[in-house]
């Protein structure tokens, strides 16, 4: 375990007594070309040639407008390259800054998860990884890297994950939250497996291009539904990993949902509970109540946190989902980042936002 | 209390500078010769206002119709784009209860400050914040 020692540090939230853990840190390449030195020239060639195809329409770009460019903070592009690209000035403006004693790495974009070209897919992942381990991790201990996996190709995906096993550069397996099938779907089977038996937890993050739209009728038509709607998907999410027995079969698997929200984790659970006495011959093999094996395996993080305009509502999610389960996220340099300082509402009383800053994730990541 | 804050001539109209004074930080607009002074805090999360771009407004009296207006007279945040009045440092979506601290801002003549501070260059004008 490290050793966390209280450092001088402006940004850092007084309350953070036992570490400040950040869950979601997201890291870029300079230009795609990084990610070469660990590609074949077989996949260099089709990354030069075809580039990225996400499920979806938009071959260039994403379907809706960010808010933000890149969908970051105005105040995090470097002299040169895009945020979060250069490692000296993620480490003035946040790691130093706020005094984060361990950040988790979370690429998200380019990085062909869930890409069309399976193969290229698994050869990214790859790449990815390694690129993450040299850019990053090696060169700024407080960092862990997340197993990028290419999750629509799952027994590919769950061989990286036991390449990784027992690496303790990698904290956790990555998923986005929008796959091409429900996430409890058999196929992803080999995923889970893998990453409990690596003793891994899951991230599964919010977004992703999974070729459906993200509600269950069709396309929405602006990015403030695309955000909103984050939350409805990872129900589904969140039903299936239930309903299809996944949390039952691998009851080791430990699932952290960030970026997700979760002021609606509770009502999913509570209707969930309330059909299953009524339907659950349909499941035999499901021994515990569903609200339990969400409270048992289930984790989020705090970017973006609900907030009601009465505190206790919060309070009463959060002490439902479990004080010991959530966990602080900055989606750094992301523009909905989050300051540690006043994302934590000081209503919550201050050992709870200590567990929430640093002591949850050491305990679940073992850090 | 007043501060001087810069000479008029260095904040040119549709320009903006982050003074600190007082022990606060202030960004100061010059909106066609009017100034105008914000905290530079973000009363949401404490993004620096100073980072963020300036901007008009796309306003919709009902669906279907909009007008573009007040070129220059908003600025937002760089974090979470939360928009503020800089003539009133009102928030665009609840300008009643949600604004950030607005100072007075004024132009002095550089003759009136003389004896005060900058007693050589009496032939400029200077932007005056009050704290």
């Amino acid at each position: 375990m490290n050793v966390i020692r209280p450092q001088a540090a402006p940004g850092r939230p007084l309350a953070a007594t036992q570490g400040l853990v950040d869950v979601d840190i997201h890291p870029r390449p300079r230009s795609i070309n990084d990610y070469e030195p660990w590609l074949s020239a077989e996949m260099r060639e089709r990354l030069n040639t075809f580039g990225i195809r996400p499920r979806h329409g938009f071959v260039k770009g994403t379907p809706y407008f960010k808010s933000q460019p890149l969908a970051c903070r105005r105040d995090a592009w470097p002299a040169e390259g895009t945020p979060a690209s250069d490692l000296a000035f993620m480490q003035e403006q946040m790691l130093d800054f706020h005094g984060v004693d361990i950040g988790v790495l979370n690429p998200l974009q380019p990085t062909a998860q869930g890409d069309q070209n399976n193969p290229f897919s698994v050869a990214m992942a790859h790449a990815v990884n390694e690129w993450q381990l040299a850019t990053w991790v090696e060169r700024d201990a407080r960092l862990r890297a997340s197993v990028v996996v290419p999750y629509e190709d799952p027994e590919a995906s769950a061989r990286e994950i036991r390449k990784r096993a027992g690496d303790s550069r990698f904290c956790q397996v990555l998923l986005m939250s929008r796959t091409s099938h429900p996430l409890g779907n058999p196929k992803y089977w080999p995923i889970f497996e893998a990453a409990q038996d690596a003793n891994l937890p899951i991230g599964i993050h919010a977004f992703g291009y999974s070729g459906w739209a993200m509600t269950n009728g069709g396309w929405p038509s602006f990015y403030i539904e695309e955000v909103s709607e984050h939350a409805t998907s990872c129900q589904s999410l969140v039903n299936s990993l239930v309903i299809e027995g996944v949390l039952e079969r691998f009851p080791r698997l430990r699932i952290i949902l960030i970026e997700c929200g979760f002021g609606w984790l509770p009502s999913v659970a509570w209707r969930l509970d309330k059909h299953w006495p009524m339907l659950k011959s349909e499941l035999p093999a499901m021994k515990r109540l569903p609200s339990q094996q969400i409270r048992d395996q289930i984790w989020v993080s705090t970017q973006p946190i609900e907030e009601p305009p009465r505190p206790e509502h919060l309070l009463d999610c959060m002490s439902w989902i479990g004080w010991e389960k959530i966990l602080y996220a900055s989606d750094y340099p992301h523009w909905d980042f989050d300051d540690p300082r006043t994302a934590i509402p000081s209503f919550i009383p201050e050992d709870k936002r200590a567990a929430i800053y640093g002591g949850n994730a050491r305990k679940l990541y073992g850090f | 209390m007043k501060h001087i804050v810069a000479p008029v001539a260095e904040i040119p109209p549709g320009e903006r500078r982050l003074v600190e004074a007082h022990g606060k930080r202030v960004v100061v607009f010059n909106l066609a010769g009017e100034f105008f002074a914000l905290s530079d805090r973000c009363p949401h999360q404490g993004g620096s206002l100073a980072a963020g771009p300036v901007m008009g407004l796309v306003e919709s009296p009902c669906p279907g119709e909009y007008h573009y207006g007040r070129a220059g007279e908003i600025i937002r945040c760089p974090w979470h784009a939360w928009e503020f009045d800089i003539r009133t440092g009102k928030s665009r979506f609840d300008p009643r209860r949600m604004k950030v601290r607005a100072f007075p801002a004024c132009v002095e003549k550089g003759e009136a400050l003389q004896a005060e501070t900058f007693p050589v260059l009496i032939e400029e004008d200077y932007v005056v914040v009050e704290l």
